[in-house]
């Protein structure tokens, strides 16, 4: 597949207030620098992000999404990750079934100590994303940007 | 209609630099339901705040969105001033851009362009931001403490001296716990009863506190600041308010061969006992395995003999309710089980014993009357070996995988007490690794070896076989100088692991705390947070937690007791709004939330809903208690019909947001 | 070369060696101690450092009994047992390493000794 390179992907991130948002912010404060495709939703927890969020992204016209909690075993929450792990493994079959591309969904696990490894997944993710050019399978035509 | 003021902070060139602030409070003041959209320099400065203020009265603003740094920074500035205005705090958002935005970013028109969509997602979900307002809930002024060891004893002291009733619940009939059995302390040896009963009796003569000895917690409801707890009194067929502690039952009773717990089974009691002479409360315990007055019918004497009459063969367990504000958890350790250990022989040589039974036959008021006498034939042993690490640091079902931490301690203490008082013995330490880290710890261990003469041998023992002339063959690797040793012993001495005691479990079941797999209780940080429990109100004492030492023990216990004080201070605490709450009406009593609730934040009540055909059903729905809730919103995902949702990041706002991201 | 025998190792015997805290408790508890050069802990501990070649040309490997003693007490689950087994397979399988010439067969034979025996053990020792 042709890889298109100014195609400028529209990605959205949900990162957990306590370990992943940090972590953003700290890749801020170090100034290491990520494409400004990514744009970053405040969750309490990973484990808040419904999957129906992921879908109406992709709905409304997102290339990727990607969601990032606290490392198993470091939730706040204690145990919120856990079942973001499950929720998103199950969401990834869905994902399959309706063929949509498994690389545009991400789960990451960033804490907040980890800027630097939270600016490296965003440019891997956006590069990732970019290669698979727009989504247009699950967006809805309605929305589509003239 | 909302009426929405948006404010762009410069925060001088931080993010002025790399932002064109202006065009992102013109594009921003578009916006649906924006009313006002300003920039300036220093939104966080008073000035700054002022505007805010005065543009909250001027307009009379329902929402407010602040363009600046991240909202872990001055969140809680903004909703100060929002607040100071009148306006509900809740009903503020805060779009990154300078985190998210300016620092990362070099082009000024791409890092506009995403300015602008950070600060449309925030306008988009302050639309649907509710006013929340921060519940309240009252603390009953008393504390519970579970366990009555040297943890639990410090924690009421404390709770006590701060002026707070305090109850002690202790499953045995005394308190005082292992340090209790300890003849010894390291590192400067002295006496553990010497100090400990003092504090015994301090507990038991201090008003605030109340001790339930021989008593267990049978259940726990409520939530911080209000739990009602019932203590499960047993029947200890003895009147504890008539019983003086005089002992002439004990000396009169006929059932003399009873293991004595106390002295780890190395001596008998009587059925009707008193565990040690220091015993707090000092009250005679009568044990109905082995009564015959219980077992059978037939005796008696001890009812005869007692001049107060406290002797009460009718007594029945006992049930007390009461409410507590705050929980300390000290339940404590137990050294493991070594019967899987077949190759140290354990179970079938008296004279290979455990640490906590050597300390028993060391000391005054053991078996041996402080003599060290072998349990098989009564003779001083000249040789002793020592084995470190059995069962701690182990990756099999036998052992534990944690090291035991106490262990090198006691034992290079047991070493020196013994070269100390029979220079004649020889005593030999299998080690893995000693680890002595602590204050005047390693000079202890180093004391051990270079003043009192005894010899650690860096290897394992692999075999100990009793043999027929009374001696102990015990064959270990000496690592260093690449040996297999055999060494004749008279007697040897396992250091046992430690786990936590066996009533933990079914303990933090009832409290919803957290445990790891070894049992321990799981504190709410590792490092910020290491007396606290995740749950609300409970907090956690000494080795339960994790092995520790004395010292250790009695610092973490002050300081959950410095915890479990600041609660019982407030008269009532405030609760986070931003939890979870359900919609009664479309709630179908599933239960999927209330199973992934790690709080036990959710309950089902049986409602009664008026029916469109006017009727009346009854229908269980989910309730979320505010003050236990934490706001994760794991439940919110869980909920197959969309009942439950979590204030200030509720379903619709999250959507309103992908959807102004994404637009 | 070293490294290839290492990986081996590690496969055949399906043990990792990383797991050991050097305890020397396989050492303490073998039976055949006084007759190996090279202890169980010591086994061990030199494939880990990837030093096999000693451990080959070694009659410690052929002195363990295989009793297991030291894989049930070890207390990180190591299996030291299997360990020297995988060394001794290596040794057997190394091509050109005869363990067994034909010339030295008719000494060995007596009237008790099957003669399956003796094929087998050329066709495994004579590489």
């Amino acid at each position: 597949m042709q890889v298109n390179e100014n195609f400028e992907p529209v990605i959205v991130a949900f990162c957990c207030n306590w370990c992943s948002y940090a972590g953003a912010d700290l890749s801020g404060t170090n100034r290491l620098n990520y494409p400004t495709n990514v744009k970053i939703i405040r969750v309490p927890c990973s484990c808040r992000v419904n999957p129906i969020f992921i879908l109406r992204a992709f709905q409304r016209g997102a290339d990727g999404v990607i969601i990032c909690g606290c490392h198993p075993g470091d939730c706040h929450y204690t145990s919120g990750n856990y079942f973001t792990r499950r929720r998103i493994t199950l969401l990834y079959s869905m994902l399959d079934f309706l063929g949509i591309e498994r690389n545009r969904t991400r789960l990451e696990w960033v804490s907040a100590a980890e800027g630097a490894k939270f600016a490296a997944v965003m440019n891997q993710f956006t590069e990732d994303v970019r290669k698979l050019g727009p989504n247009r399978r699950l967006e809805d035509l309605r929305c589509r940007k003239q | 209609m909302q009426r929405i003021g948006v404010f762009v902070c410069h925060c001088g060139t931080n993010i002025a630099a790399t932002v064109d602030v202006k065009a992102v409070a013109q594009a921003l003041a578009n916006e649906p339901g924006v009313v006002i959209s300003q920039d300036y320099q220093y939104m966080c400065s008073e000035s700054g705040q002022d505007l805010v203020k005065a543009a909250i009265k001027e307009h009379n603003l329902s929402g407010v969105v602040v363009c600046s740094c991240s909202p872990r920074m001055h969140e809680n500035t903004f909703r100060k001033a929002a607040s100071a205005a009148g306006l509900n705090p809740y009903l503020v958002e805060i779009a990154n851009i300078r985190e998210q935005c300016s620092w990362i970013h070099k082009d000024i028109a791409s890092a506009t362009e995403k300015a602008v969509v950070l600060g449309k997602a925030a306008v988009a979900k302050v639309h649907l931001n509710t006013p929340l307002t921060a519940g309240e809930s009252p603390v009953v002024k008393r504390a519970l403490v579970i366990g009555g060891g040297i943890a639990g004893i410090q924690t009421a002291l404390d709770i006590a001296e701060a002026g707070f009733e305090v109850d002690i619940v202790e499953k045995e009939p005394t308190i005082g716990g292992k340090m209790a059995q300890i003849d010894k302390t390291f590192p400067t040896l002295d006496c553990a009863a010497c100090i400990l009963t003092p504090k015994m009796v301090e507990a038991a003569q201090n008003e605030k506190i109340t001790i339930h000895s021989f008593s267990e917690i049978s259940d726990v409801k409520g939530f911080v600041g209000n739990f009602t707890v019932t203590i499960k009194k047993k029947a200890r067929f003895v009147d504890e308010t008539k019983c003086t502690g005089c002992g002439l039952c004990t000396e009169k009773c006929p059932m003399k061969k009873v293991p004595n717990e106390f002295n780890m089974g190395l001596d008998n009691r009587t059925a009707v006992y008193i565990p040690f002479t220091q015993a707090v409360p000092k009250v005679a315990t009568i044990d109905p395995n082995y009564c015959m007055m219980l077992k059978n019918g037939k005796c008696g004497i001890c009812s005869k003999v007692c001049s107060v009459g406290a002797i009460d063969y009718k007594q029945t367990d006992r049930f007390v309710e009461q409410k507590y504000g705050a929980i300390v958890v000290a339940t404590g350790f137990n050294p493991i089980k070594l019967d899987k250990y077949d190759e140290f022989a354990y179970s079938w040589c008296p004279d290979v014993v455990t640490s906590l039974e050597l300390e028993r036959l060391m000391n005054a008021a053991g078996p041996n009357g402080g003599t060290l006498l072998r349990p098989s034939d009564k003779k001083h042993p000249h040789t002793i070996v020592f084995v470190q690490c059995v069962g701690s640091r182990c990756d099999d079902e036998k052992g534990k995988p944690y090291c035991s931490k106490i262990c090198c301690m006691y034992t290079a203490k047991h070493a020196m007490l013994i070269r100390e008082k029979y220079p004649d013995t020889e005593v030999y330490v299998f080690y893995i690794d000693v680890r002595t880290p602590g204050k005047n710890f390693d000079e202890f261990y180093r004391r051990a070896v270079e003043q009192y003469g005894v010899h650690y041998i860096k290897g394992m023992v692999g075999k100990v076989s009793p043999k027929a002339d009374g001696t102990i063959d015990v064959q270990a690797s000496d690592l260093l100088s690449n040996e297999q040793l055999h060494i004749d012993a008279d007697m040897v001495v396992l250091a046992a692991a430690i786990e936590p005691d066996k009533t933990a479990r079914p303990l933090a079941t009832m409290l919803t705390t957290q445990m790891d797999t070894n049992d321990f209780f799981t504190e709410a940080h590792p490092k910020l947070r290491p007396v606290e429990s995740a749950t609300a109100g409970i907090f956690l004492s000494g080795a339960c937690q994790g092995p520790k030492d004395i010292p250790e023990t009695v610092a973490q216990a002050s300081a959950a007791a410095a915890k479990a004080i600041g609660l019982l201070c407030k008269n009532s605490i405030t609760c986070n709004p931003c939890v979870a709450h359900s919609d009664e009406l479309m709630c179908n009593g599933c239960s999927a939330c209330e199973k992934v609730c790690p709080y036990g934040a959710i309950t089902y009540q049986d409602k009664e809903f008026r029916m469109p055909d006017r009727t009346t059903a009854i229908r269980r729905v989910a309730s979320v208690n505010p003050a236990v809730c934490q706001g994760c919103g794991a439940c919110t995902v869980a909920c197959p019909s969309g009942a439950m949702d979590l204030n200030g990041f509720s379903n619709s706002q999250i959507m309103s947001e992908v959807d102004a991201i994404c637009k | 070369m070293n490294k290839n025998e290492k990986d081996w190792i590690d496969i055949t015997s399906g043990v990792n060696v990383r797991k050991c805290m050097r305890c020397g408790k396989c050492t303490a508890t073998c039976p055949s101690y006084a007759e190996m050069e090279y202890h169980p802990h010591q086994f061990v501990y030199m494939v880990e450092k990837g030093d096999i070649e000693p451990l080959l040309n070694s009659d410690s490997l052929y002195k363990c009994l295989t009793c297991f003693a030291c894989v049930e007490r070890c207390p990180r689950g190591v299996e030291p047992a299997k360990v020297v087994e995988a060394v001794r397979l290596t040794a057997v399988r190394k091509q050109g390493n005869n363990h067994l010439i034909p010339d030295q067969i008719p000494a060995m034979l007596d009237d008790d000794m099957p003669q399956q025996a003796i094929v087998t053990a050329f066709r495994k020792y004579t590489k």
